[in-house]
């Protein structure tokens, strides 16, 4: 492939639970700090989540915070995060030519739950319901709002795409890149999803809402005594360039986007499907033009719930097998809880400094592993330094049957 | 309400809708717009929240009314005189 044809990634913006810029959430995941706490929220009262306390003041007026989403909010930050961590000159910059996808698991729900409690206090009169609900609630809210507060003049939309969402949004960013719709990608996934109780309620009644004494025990990906998902809020957004345009600038190199994967379980609504899964890994590998033994971290999407699980491994088990003996096996969510929207792209950028360090960072919470889930190298209770970390698989599945695969490349040129 | 009080209720709203800028000085009789970076969706805020907050129905035929702190006043003194 030429450098026109080559999608790398050069700026990094996040808010995770533990961790408000790449470097501090590294350093948590390396030092196994959790970022679940203690949270209540309207009609489910006291639960656990994963909470961003990000700086909401430093790139939005109050103005903007009080007629905004959070979901914009988090989208500000990030897409900011990631220009400024970029090093693009963007008082230069052509912004027609820089496009926002960002991948949501929904949007909106906040927005209507909020206001209907607000014309509860009105008897429900809709007189007193608000004339921001069109604008806070348009699916493209988020990343249209980055746009708002940036000046990008280019193409900006979300992609609804559950918890697969994260790799969407990055997949669409590259595919943009390589149409030559736009020379910068601000790419990645976004989820605001702890300020609705609705999907806290969806859970509780799934049988399927983390519950622990201790938030930072209750999100339990591949533990015996898991008992369901940590809802979290957070976001990444990454700055993708095709490589002659981050050269001709001397831009860092994160890594290279040399393969993904997407398809469709066409199963269940919620219950994943192994077999798809498998496939949609060995997708992104083909693109790739590499063997599964190639891959020295895959990121998994586990999130705590033992059918999700345990058709994951089933499904890693397809695709590496006993000759894959220096791939590596982790996940964040143990750390961060499930942030949905945001959770592949979060996911992917707490790894991607293994580049550097060859660090594998650790699963924590696995205190009576589930047989089912023994993968070998699967990392547990401690980051494990390796020899060699050359490329990363990130899985990201969601509701629906969605699966999206990404896989990134140490950066040679 | 007297005058006064409906001048620091309306301050009071303005300064909930542009956190941003000081609503402390503002010349009565000039437009609010011209002093403050009020947009019509905020101009919208401040019919919505003399609904919730004072149960005034303000039409939108009155709209101009409200143009200025002093014009504010005159338009709302009726209606909160005996609130």
């Amino acid at each position: 492939m030429d450098s026109s044809t080559r999608i790398v990634i050069t700026g990094v913006g996040l808010t995770a639970p533990n961790g408000d810029t790449l470097g501090e959430f590294r350093q948590n995941l390396l030092n196994g700090v959790s970022g679940v706490e203690r949270y209540n929220i309207r009609y489910i009262g006291d639960t656990v989540a994963g909470v961003c306390h990000f700086d909401n003041r430093k790139y939005q007026t109050r103005k903007e915070l009080r007629t905004g989403t959070r979901a914009g909010s988090i989208s500000i930050y990030c897409a900011n995060e990631a220009v400024a961590d970029s090093g693009l000159d963007w008082d230069k910059i052509d912004r027609s030519r820089i496009g926002v996808f960002l991948g949501i698991t929904e949007h909106g729900n906040v927005e209507t739950e909020g206001e209907i409690y607000e014309i509860s206090k009105f008897d429900y009169d809709v007189k007193y319901w608000s004339h921001y609900h069109n604008p806070r609630t348009v699916s493209n809210n988020p990343a249209g709002e980055v746009t708002v507060n940036m000046g990008i003049t280019g193409p900006h939309y979300t992609i609804g795409g559950a918890c697969a969402a994260g790799n969407l949004g990055c997949i669409q960013g590259l595919q943009q890149l390589l149409m030559g719709e736009v020379d910068v990608a601000l790419a990645g996934g976004v989820s605001e999803s702890i300020h609705t109780f609705g999907i806290f309620a969806g859970f509780k009644s799934q049988g399927a809402l983390a519950e622990h004494e201790d938030p930072t025990q209750a999100s339990r990906p591949f533990d015996n005594s898991r008992n369901g998902i940590v809802i979290a809020e957070g976001g990444a957004v990454y700055v993708m360039e095709r490589l002659d345009h981050a050269l001709a600038r001397s831009a860092r190199i994160y890594g290279e986007v040399v393969g993904y994967g997407q398809n469709s379980d066409a199963t269940d609504f919620v219950l994943p499907n192994p077999e798809r899964q498998a496939q949609c890994m060995l997708k992104a590998i083909a693109k790739a033009g590499i063997a599964p033994a190639d891959i020295d971290i895959v990121s998994t999407h586990a999130t705590g719930t033992p059918a999700g699980d345990r058709r994951e491994c089933e499904a890693i088990r397809c695709v590496f097998d006993q000759s894959c003996t220096t791939t590596y096996f982790n996940n964040a969510k143990s750390f961060i809880g499930h942030a949905m929207g945001a959770a592949g792209a979060l996911e992917l950028a707490g790894n991607l400094p293994a580049f550097d360090d060859k660090i594998v960072h650790h699963t924590i919470n696995v205190d009576d592993l589930d047989p089912a889930c023994a993968l070998p190298n699967l990392v547990l209770g401690k980051p494990l330094q390796v020899d060699k970390v050359d490329i990363i698989l990130n899985n990201s599945f969601g509701m629906m049957g969605i699966n999206s695969v990404l896989i990134i490349k140490r950066y040679e040129s | 309400m007297t005058r006064q009080d409906i001048a620091d209720a309306i301050i009071e709203i303005i300064t909930d809708i542009v956190p941003d800028e000081d609503c402390s000085s503002l010349n009565p009789d000039e437009k609010l717009r011209d002093q403050l970076d009020l947009d019509s969706m905020d101009f919208l805020d401040i019919v919505m929240e003399l609904r919730k907050r004072y149960n005034v129905e303000v039409p939108e035929s009155d709209y101009p009314q409200l143009a200025s702190l002093t014009s504010c006043i005159d338009y709302l003194e009726p209606h909160l005189k005996d609130k």
